[in-house]
C-alpha cells in the first residue's frame, strides 16, 4: 500500500495500538527546559519511578532566561528557582543538561539540529508546541503537555491517537523580498488559525526543495499556528549535508546506514492525504500581521480586511483590531513602531540575523525604535561574530544580546510595554504575549530590519 | 496519579462567546514560573480579569456573579496556542470540570483529558443554543452525562452527542493515567527500545 513520509515514520513508532483508543507511541529524542519540566519531576518522585532512558531526554534552559549579563546570578528569584529545578533534576536523573552559561546553551529548538539530536525519521517531543520545528529533518516533532513530559520520562512512550494527513504544496519563484517566514504567514492566512487542527501536515513542492535547512526550520515550527500538531519535510542530501559530523549524528559505519535509511523516507507517488492545499508561490508577498492571531495576516501593500470579508465572528475581529489600535481599511505601510524583535525559535538562526545584516547594513537604527537582537544560541552568537555580522550590526547601532526565548513570550525581563508596537520576527501575536498590553506585528527578519532603521512599517523591498 | 472520577456533571454554566481564546489568555507566560501545581486557577484569564492595578474588570464574566458553574462554555478554536499544561491546570484549579465548545485546539484538548477536565465538543447549534439559554436565564442547567456521551440543556430537553474514544473514556469515569497504563506495558516498552537504531 502507497503510504506516506508521515506513516511511514509514525508507523515505524507504534509500540502498541489499542482498540478504540490512541497508538502507544515510541519517542526517539525528548527536550526538556525549566518550565514545563518540574511539575512532571515531582509526578515521578511521588509515584517513586525513574527515568527510564535518560540518555533520550535533553535539557536546556531557555524560556526564563536573561539575555543580558547572564554570568550574574538571575535576579528574578522564581526564574532562578525554574531553573535551579531543572539543573537539579537533570543531575538527579543523569540527563544531559546545558544550562544557563553552557558554550551549548539555547532555546531547545536551536540546539537540538545544531548538535545533530534532530534526526530524520525520529520522534521528538518536548513540552512547547514549536517542537514542530524538527520536522524540517523528516522527524516526526509536536508539543505536549506536562503530564506527557512525564509519561516519556517513566516510560519513553506517550498515548497519541494517529493524526489526519495533510499536504501543502508550495510551487513556483518566490518574489523578491519573500522568504520562508512569508510562507508560513501566508499559509497561515488562508488556513487560518484552526484550519490545521487535527492534521499532521507535509510541506512539498520546489519551494521547500530549494529552501535551506534554516527556512524549512521556520516554516515547520510555525505549523502549530495553523492548529496542526507538526509539519514535516522529506530528507534530501540538504539535511545530511547539514547534520554530518554533527555531536550526536551517527557516525562512520552507522552514518551510511542511516542514510541510506533516511533516503527511503519520502512520500510515495500514489499515496492519498485527508487533504491537499496547493498556493503558487508567486502569489505571496512580504507579510505582516495585524491582529491578535497569526492568521491575521497580510501582504505588506494590502490594507486591514473589512470585518464583513473575513472568516468568522465579526465581533472577535473587531475585538481584535481594538486591542491593536487598527480600523479596517487601514494602510499598513507607515504605520509607528516602537520595538523591533529579532530572535526566538522561529527566526533565532544565522541566516535570520544575516538578513537583517544584509537591510542594516550602511543604514542606522531609528532613534525610535528599542531593538533586541536575541540569537537562538551561543552556536549562532559565536557565528555572527565570526562571519563578521556583528560588526554590520554594531555600526548600524544595534546591541547583540545573549541566547534565550526573550521578548517571544516575555518571561524575562525583556517586555513590551502595554499599548507599544513590536514588530517581531517570532510566533504569536497574542494579546499580551510580549508583555501586559504589548501589540505584536509578525513578520520575517528583513521586514524587521526595515522596520528597525525607518522607525514606520516599510516594505523591505524599497532597501533592497 | 488518579484524578477525579467524572460521571455525570449537571451543572450551571460561564459563558465566554469568544473565538480562538488562545492558551496565553487562559494563562499568560508571566505565570508560568511556578515549580509546583499550585495557585494556577487565581490566574485563569489574568488579564482579562483584572487592570494592570490588580482591580477586577467588572464586565469579564468570571468578575460577574451573575454566572457560576463547573463547566466553562467558550468560542471555535478554544485553546489554541502553547503547549502549556497550565493552562488546563487553571480552568481545573479555578473549579471547572468541563469545557464545552464547537471547535478545540489539540494540545489544550488532550491536556484536559489528562488532569481530568473533560473536553466537550459539541455542533456550532448547539453552542449557540448554550450562548442563547445562558443569556436568558443565567442559572441555566446543563448535564454532562460521559457514560452516555451526551449534552444536555436541562430546561429545554435539547440534547446532542459528543465524541471521546473508548480507552480515555474509561479513564476519566474510573480517575485512571496514562502513566498507571504505561508502566503496566514496561517490559514491551523496552523490547521496543532495542530495536530503534537511535
Amino acid at each position: 500500500m502507497s503510504t506516506t513520509l508521515f506513516d511511514k515514520v509514525w508507523d515505524a513508532h507504534v509500540v502498541r495500538k489499542i482498540e478504540d483508543g490512541p497508538d502507544v507511541f515510541f519517542i526517539d529524542r525528548h527536550f526538556i527546559h525549566e518550565v514545563t519540566s518540574p511539575v512532571a519531576f515531582l509526578g515521578l518522585k511521588a509515584r517513586n519511578v525513574t527515568v527510564l532512558y535518560p540518555e533520550r531526554t535533553f535539557a536546556s534552559a531557555d524560556h526564563n532566561t536573561p539575555t543580558i549579563n547572564q554570568h550574574l546570578p538571575v535576579v528574578d528569584p522564581l526564574s532562578a528557582n525554574q531553573l535551579q529545578a531543572l539543573e537539579d533534576n537533570a543531575a538527579t536523573y543523569g540527563i544531559s543538561h546545558w544550562g544557563l552559561g553552557h558554550h551549548k546553551n539555547g532555546i531547545v529548538h536551536v540546539v537540538g539540529p545544531e548538535n545533530g539530536i534532530t534526526l530524520p525519521g525520529a520522534t521528538i517531543v518536548c513540552g512547547d508546541s514549536h517542537t514542530s520545528t524538527h520536522g524540517a529533518f523528516g522527524a516526526i516533532a509536536f508539543g505536549i503537555g506536562t503530564s506527557e513530559v512525564e509519561m516519556v520520562l517513566a516510560t519513553q512512550c506517550i498515548m497519541q491517537p494517529k493524526p489526519k494527513k495533510m499536504r501543502i504544496n508550495v510551487n513556483g519563484t518566490l518574489s523578491k523580498g519573500v522568504g520562508p517566514k512569508d510562507v508560513a504567514l501566508y499559509i497561515i492566512s488562508q488556513l487560518t488559525t484552526s484550519g490545521g487542527t487535527g492534521y499532521f501536515v507535509e510541506y512539498a513542492g520546489n519551494v521547500f526543495e530549494e529552501m535551506s535547512m534554516e527556512g524549512r526550520m521556520t516554516v515547520c515550527n510555525l505549523s502549530i499556528e495553523m492548529g496542526a500538531r507538526g509539519g514535516m519535510i522529506a530528507p534530501d542530501q540538504k539535511t545530511f549535508d547539514f547534520l554530518e559530523g554533527r555531536l550526536y549524528a551517527p557516525k562512520g559505519e552507522a552514518w551510511t546506514k542511516a542514510v541510506a535509511y533516511w533516503k527511503t523516507l519520502k512520500t510515495d507517488a500514489d499515496a492519498i492525504f485527508d487533504a491537499e492545499l496547493n498556493i503558487d508561490a508567486t502569489d505571496i508577498e512580504p507579510m505582516i500581521t495585524y491582529g491578535t492571531n497569526p492568521g491575521m495576516g497580510i501582504g505588506i501593500s494590502k490594507n486591514i480586511p473589512n470585518a464583513n470579508r473575513v472568516e468568522g465572528g465579526a465581533e472577535t475581529y473587531k475585538k481584535s483590531l481594538a486591542y491593536m489600535g487598527f480600523q479596517e481599511d487601514d494602510v499598513m505601510i507607515g504605520k509607528p513602531i516602537d520595538y523591533v524583535f529579532l530572535g526566538s525559535c522561529t527566526n533565532g538562526r544565522i541566516e535570520d540575523f544575516r538578513a537583517f545584516a544584509e537591510i542594516v547594513k550602511g543604514r542606522k537604527k531609528a532613534d525610535n525604535v528599542t531593538a533586541w537582537l536575541v540569537p537562538g544560541s551561543h552556536v549562532v552568537e559565536a557565528q555572527i561574530k565570526e562571519e563578521g555580522l556583528l560588526d554590520i550590526l554594531t555600526e548600524a547601532g544595534f546591541v547583540l544580546r545573549q541566547p534565550g526565548c526573550s521578548a517571544c513570550l516575555a518571561m524575562n525581563d525583556d517586555k513590551v510595554p502595554a499599548g507599544k508596537y513590536a514588530v517581531s520576527t517570532s510566533n504569536r501575536n497574542f494579546e499580551g504575549r510580549q508583555g501586559p498590553g504589548s501589540r505584536t506585528l509578525l513578520a520575517s527578519p528583513i521586514m524587521a530590519a526595515a522596520a528597525a532603521v525607518t522607525g514606520v512599517l516599510t516594505d523591505p523591498r524599497k532597501l533592497m | 496519579m488518579a484524578y477525579d472520577k467524572f460521571n455525570i456533571l449537571t451543572s450551571s454554566a460561564v459563558p465566554l462567546p469568544i473565538e480562538n481564546v488562545d492558551t496565553d489568555q487562559i494563562i499568560p507566560a508571566r505565570f508560568l514560573k511556578a515549580t509546583e501545581r499550585v495557585g494556577f486557577g487565581d490566574n485563569l484569564f489574568r488579564d482579562w480579569r483584572y487592570n494592570s492595578d490588580e482591580s477586577p474588570k467588572k464586565d469579564f464574566v468570571l468578575n460577574d456573579s451573575t454566572y457560576s458553574g463547573k463547566i466553562l462554555v467558550g468560542g471555535k478554536n478554544f485553546g489554541s496556542g502553547s503547549s502549556r499544561e497550565h493552562a488546563a491546570w487553571a480552568v481545573y484549579d479555578y473549579g471547572f470540570r468541563a469545557v464545552v465548545s464547537s471547535f478545540f485546539a489539540d494540545i489544550f484538548k488532550g491536556n484536559c483529558l489528562n488532569i481530568g477536565v473533560l473536553p466537550v465538543q459539541v455542533s456550532p447549534e448547539f453552542a449557540d443554543s448554550i450562548f442563547k439559554a445562558i443569556a436568558e436565564d443565567p442559572s441555566t442547567q446543563l448535564e454532562i452525562n460521559l457514560p452516555n456521551q451526551t449534552i444536555t440543556l436541562l430546561t429545554t430537553g435539547q440534547q446532542e452527542s459528543f465524541a471521546i474514544n473508548g480507552y480515555k473514556k474509561n479513564n476519566m469515569i474510573n480517575g485512571f493515567d496514562d502513566i498507571d497504563y504505561l508502566q503496566n506495558m514496561k517490559e514491551d516498552i523496552k523490547e521496543f527500545a532495542n530495536t530503534r537504531p537511535f
